[in-house]
Protein backbone atom coordinates (compact mmCIF):
# COMPACT_ATOMS: atom_id res chain seq x y z
CA UNK A 1 0.00 0.00 0.00
CA UNK A 2 1.24 3.07 -1.07
CA UNK A 3 -0.61 6.27 1.16
CA UNK A 4 -1.08 9.63 -0.65
CA UNK A 5 -2.10 12.59 1.22
CA UNK A 6 -4.08 15.86 -0.02
CA UNK A 7 -3.80 19.58 1.27
CA UNK A 8 -6.30 22.69 0.77
CA UNK A 9 -7.77 22.72 -2.70
CA UNK A 10 -6.73 18.79 -3.45
CA UNK A 11 -7.65 17.81 -0.22
CA UNK A 12 -11.18 19.76 -0.53
CA UNK A 13 -11.67 18.06 -4.28
CA UNK A 14 -11.17 14.44 -2.75
CA UNK A 15 -13.11 15.36 -0.06
CA UNK A 16 -10.47 13.59 2.69
CA UNK A 17 -6.81 14.21 3.34
CA UNK A 18 -5.40 10.51 2.91
CA UNK A 19 -5.55 7.93 0.40
CA UNK A 20 -4.32 4.41 -0.57
CA UNK A 21 -3.12 3.01 -3.41
CA UNK A 22 -3.18 -0.82 -3.55
CA UNK A 23 0.60 -1.05 -4.86
CA UNK A 24 4.21 -1.71 -3.86
CA UNK A 25 6.21 0.23 -6.40
CA UNK A 26 5.47 3.24 -8.57
CA UNK A 27 7.09 6.10 -10.44
CA UNK A 28 6.20 9.04 -8.65
CA UNK A 29 4.53 9.76 -12.51
CA UNK A 30 2.60 6.52 -12.33
CA UNK A 31 1.07 7.94 -8.82
CA UNK A 32 0.16 10.92 -10.46
CA UNK A 33 -1.64 9.41 -14.01
CA UNK A 34 -3.43 7.05 -11.28
CA UNK A 35 -5.11 9.82 -9.34
CA UNK A 36 -5.46 11.53 -12.61
CA UNK A 37 -8.01 8.75 -13.76
CA UNK A 38 -9.92 8.23 -9.96
CA UNK A 39 -10.03 12.13 -9.82
CA UNK A 40 -10.27 13.96 -13.79
CA UNK A 41 -10.67 17.28 -12.16
CA UNK A 42 -7.81 17.28 -9.31
CA UNK A 43 -5.08 19.71 -10.78
CA UNK A 44 -2.29 17.21 -9.72
CA UNK A 45 -0.60 18.48 -12.36
CA UNK A 46 0.16 21.92 -10.53
CA UNK A 47 0.96 20.33 -7.38
CA UNK A 48 4.36 19.29 -6.41
CA UNK A 49 5.20 15.97 -5.21
CA UNK A 50 6.84 14.98 -2.01
CA UNK A 51 7.84 11.32 -0.79
CA UNK A 52 8.33 10.93 3.17
CA UNK A 53 9.04 14.85 3.53
CA UNK A 54 11.22 15.22 0.79
CA UNK A 55 10.26 16.51 -2.33
CA UNK A 56 10.99 14.25 -5.52
CA UNK A 57 11.14 14.66 -9.50
CA UNK A 58 8.32 12.27 -11.46
CA UNK A 59 10.94 9.53 -11.89
CA UNK A 60 11.45 8.70 -8.67
CA UNK A 61 10.30 5.53 -7.30
CA UNK A 62 7.67 5.13 -4.41
CA UNK A 63 7.43 1.97 -2.61
CA UNK A 64 5.09 0.34 -0.62
CA UNK A 65 4.27 2.43 2.73
CA UNK A 66 5.99 5.35 1.56
CA UNK A 67 4.23 8.42 2.07
CA UNK A 68 3.39 10.70 -0.95
CA UNK A 69 2.05 14.19 -0.60
CA UNK A 70 0.74 16.76 -3.29
CA UNK A 71 1.66 20.06 -2.28
CA UNK A 72 -0.02 22.65 -4.42
CA UNK A 73 1.34 26.00 -4.41
CA UNK A 74 2.45 27.46 -1.04
CA UNK A 75 0.58 30.77 0.69
CA UNK A 76 2.56 30.79 4.21
CA UNK A 77 3.76 33.96 5.98
CA UNK B 1 5.04 27.08 24.10
CA UNK B 2 7.52 25.01 22.40
CA UNK B 3 11.29 24.98 22.99
CA UNK B 4 11.59 23.95 19.02
CA UNK B 5 13.26 26.12 16.88
CA UNK B 6 10.86 25.69 14.00
CA UNK B 7 7.42 25.09 14.91
CA UNK B 8 4.37 25.12 13.54
CA UNK B 9 1.49 25.82 15.97
CA UNK B 10 -1.93 26.07 16.45
CA UNK B 11 -1.88 28.65 19.19
CA UNK B 12 -1.18 32.14 19.57
CA UNK B 13 3.12 33.28 18.93
CA UNK B 14 4.82 34.67 21.33
CA UNK B 15 6.51 36.90 19.67
CA UNK B 16 9.29 36.99 22.87
CA UNK B 17 9.53 33.10 23.09
CA UNK B 18 10.42 32.86 19.76
CA UNK B 19 13.27 36.10 20.06
CA UNK B 20 14.73 34.16 23.55
CA UNK B 21 15.41 31.53 21.43
CA UNK B 22 18.13 33.00 19.36
CA UNK B 23 19.53 34.99 22.03
CA UNK B 24 23.31 34.36 22.32
CA UNK B 25 26.29 36.38 23.77
CA UNK B 26 27.92 36.03 19.92
CA UNK B 27 25.10 37.94 18.89
CA UNK B 28 25.05 42.10 18.77
CA UNK B 29 21.87 42.02 16.53
CA UNK B 30 18.44 40.19 16.93
CA UNK B 31 16.09 41.10 13.67
CA UNK B 32 12.79 39.86 14.04
CA UNK B 33 9.79 39.37 11.20
CA UNK B 34 6.20 39.21 11.89
CA UNK B 35 3.82 38.16 9.42
CA UNK B 36 -0.09 39.64 10.30
CA UNK B 37 -3.23 38.99 8.42
CA UNK B 38 -3.92 42.14 6.23
CA UNK B 39 -7.50 42.87 6.41
CA UNK B 40 -7.50 44.38 2.12
CA UNK B 41 -5.93 42.89 -0.51
CA UNK B 42 -6.19 44.55 -4.44
CA UNK B 43 -9.39 46.03 -2.62
CA UNK B 44 -10.65 42.57 -1.35
CA UNK B 45 -11.90 42.90 2.01
CA UNK B 46 -10.68 39.72 4.13
CA UNK B 47 -12.96 38.07 7.32
CA UNK B 48 -10.53 35.57 8.39
CA UNK B 49 -8.12 33.23 7.42
CA UNK B 50 -7.45 29.87 7.67
CA UNK B 51 -3.85 28.34 7.60
CA UNK B 52 -3.08 24.57 7.17
CA UNK B 53 -0.24 22.80 6.71
CA UNK B 54 1.55 19.15 6.20
CA UNK B 55 3.11 19.87 9.71
CA UNK B 56 5.62 17.41 9.76
CA UNK B 57 7.17 18.37 6.92
CA UNK B 58 6.88 22.35 7.05
CA UNK B 59 8.64 22.29 10.51
CA UNK B 60 11.74 19.91 8.48
CA UNK B 61 11.52 22.77 5.34
CA UNK B 62 11.93 25.36 8.51
CA UNK B 63 15.08 23.70 9.89
CA UNK B 64 16.22 23.23 6.32
CA UNK B 65 15.76 26.94 5.84
CA UNK B 66 17.62 27.96 9.27
CA UNK B 67 20.39 25.67 7.61
CA UNK B 68 20.72 27.36 4.74
CA UNK B 69 20.75 30.19 6.55
CA UNK B 70 23.52 28.93 8.48
CA UNK B 71 26.04 28.14 5.09
CA UNK B 72 25.49 31.41 4.19
CA UNK B 73 25.55 33.70 7.70
CA UNK B 74 27.65 30.97 9.11
CA UNK B 75 27.16 32.80 12.90
CA UNK B 76 23.69 33.38 12.40
CA UNK B 77 21.08 31.26 14.90
CA UNK B 78 17.35 30.94 13.42
CA UNK B 79 14.28 30.33 15.19
CA UNK B 80 10.53 30.48 13.54
CA UNK B 81 7.21 29.69 14.49
CA UNK B 82 4.10 29.65 12.52
CA UNK B 83 0.55 29.59 12.88
CA UNK B 84 -2.17 27.44 11.95
CA UNK B 85 -5.86 27.56 12.45
CA UNK B 86 -8.31 30.45 12.03
CA UNK B 87 -6.47 33.72 12.27
CA UNK B 88 -8.53 37.26 12.50
CA UNK B 89 -7.39 40.63 11.14
CA UNK B 90 -4.11 41.60 12.77
CA UNK B 91 -3.32 38.18 14.30
CA UNK B 92 0.34 37.24 13.65
CA UNK B 93 1.01 34.69 11.37
CA UNK B 94 4.38 33.97 11.50
CA UNK B 95 7.56 35.06 13.70
CA UNK B 96 10.95 34.32 12.57
CA UNK B 97 13.58 35.85 14.56
CA UNK B 98 17.76 35.64 13.27
CA UNK B 99 20.51 36.32 15.78
CA UNK B 100 24.51 37.46 14.25
CA UNK B 101 26.86 39.52 15.16
CA UNK B 102 26.97 42.75 13.16
CA UNK B 103 22.97 43.84 12.31
CA UNK B 104 23.37 43.87 8.35
CA UNK B 105 23.36 39.85 8.59
CA UNK B 106 20.21 39.81 10.41
CA UNK B 107 18.28 42.51 8.26
CA UNK B 108 19.61 39.95 4.76
CA UNK B 109 19.13 36.51 6.59
CA UNK B 110 15.15 37.58 8.13
CA UNK B 111 14.61 38.41 4.62
CA UNK B 112 16.00 35.04 3.13
CA UNK B 113 13.72 33.21 5.60
CA UNK B 114 10.80 34.60 4.91
CA UNK B 115 11.09 34.77 1.21
CA UNK B 116 11.95 30.93 1.17
CA UNK B 117 8.92 30.35 3.47
CA UNK B 118 6.87 31.61 0.70
CA UNK B 119 8.70 29.15 -1.77
CA UNK B 120 9.12 25.43 0.22
CA UNK B 121 7.44 25.06 3.10
CA UNK B 122 3.98 23.77 2.93
CA UNK B 123 1.79 26.06 4.68
CA UNK B 124 -1.28 27.35 2.56
CA UNK B 125 -3.73 30.37 3.80
CA UNK B 126 -7.74 29.95 2.50
CA UNK B 127 -9.05 33.41 2.09
CA UNK B 128 -12.05 34.10 3.33
CA UNK B 129 -13.92 37.26 2.02
CA UNK B 130 -16.93 38.41 2.51
CA UNK B 131 -18.53 36.64 -0.78
CA UNK B 132 -16.28 33.45 -1.08
CA UNK B 133 -13.74 31.75 0.26
CA UNK B 134 -10.34 30.51 -1.70
CA UNK B 135 -7.50 28.86 -1.18
CA UNK B 136 -4.12 31.31 -2.07
CA UNK B 137 -1.29 29.73 -3.83
CA UNK B 138 -3.48 28.34 -6.42
CA UNK B 139 -4.64 31.04 -8.38
CA UNK B 140 -1.88 31.70 -11.08
CA UNK B 141 -1.54 35.75 -9.81
CA UNK B 142 -0.59 34.40 -6.87
CA UNK B 143 1.39 31.05 -7.36
CA UNK B 144 5.40 31.52 -6.49
CA UNK B 145 6.05 29.20 -9.35
CA UNK B 146 5.98 30.72 -12.97
CA UNK B 147 6.20 27.41 -14.18
CA UNK B 148 3.24 25.77 -11.24
CA UNK B 149 6.22 24.42 -9.33
CA UNK B 150 9.72 25.60 -8.05
CA UNK B 151 12.60 25.01 -10.33
CA UNK B 152 14.56 21.55 -8.97
CA UNK B 153 17.84 23.77 -7.66
CA UNK B 154 15.26 25.64 -5.56
CA UNK B 155 13.94 22.93 -3.57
Amino acid sequence: MIKVLFFAELEEIVGTREFTIDQTEMTALEVKEFLKKQFPTLPVDRAMMAVNEEYVEETDVVKANDIVAFIPPVSGG
Amino acid sequence: MSEKLFLITDEVISIQEVVDKVVHPNAGAINTFIGTVRELTKGKKTIYLKYDAYVSMAEKKLAQIGDEIQERWPNALVAITHRIGRLDITDIAVVIAVSTPHRADSYDASRYAIERIKEIVPIWKKEHWEDGEEWMGDQLEKTPYPTGKPEEEHL
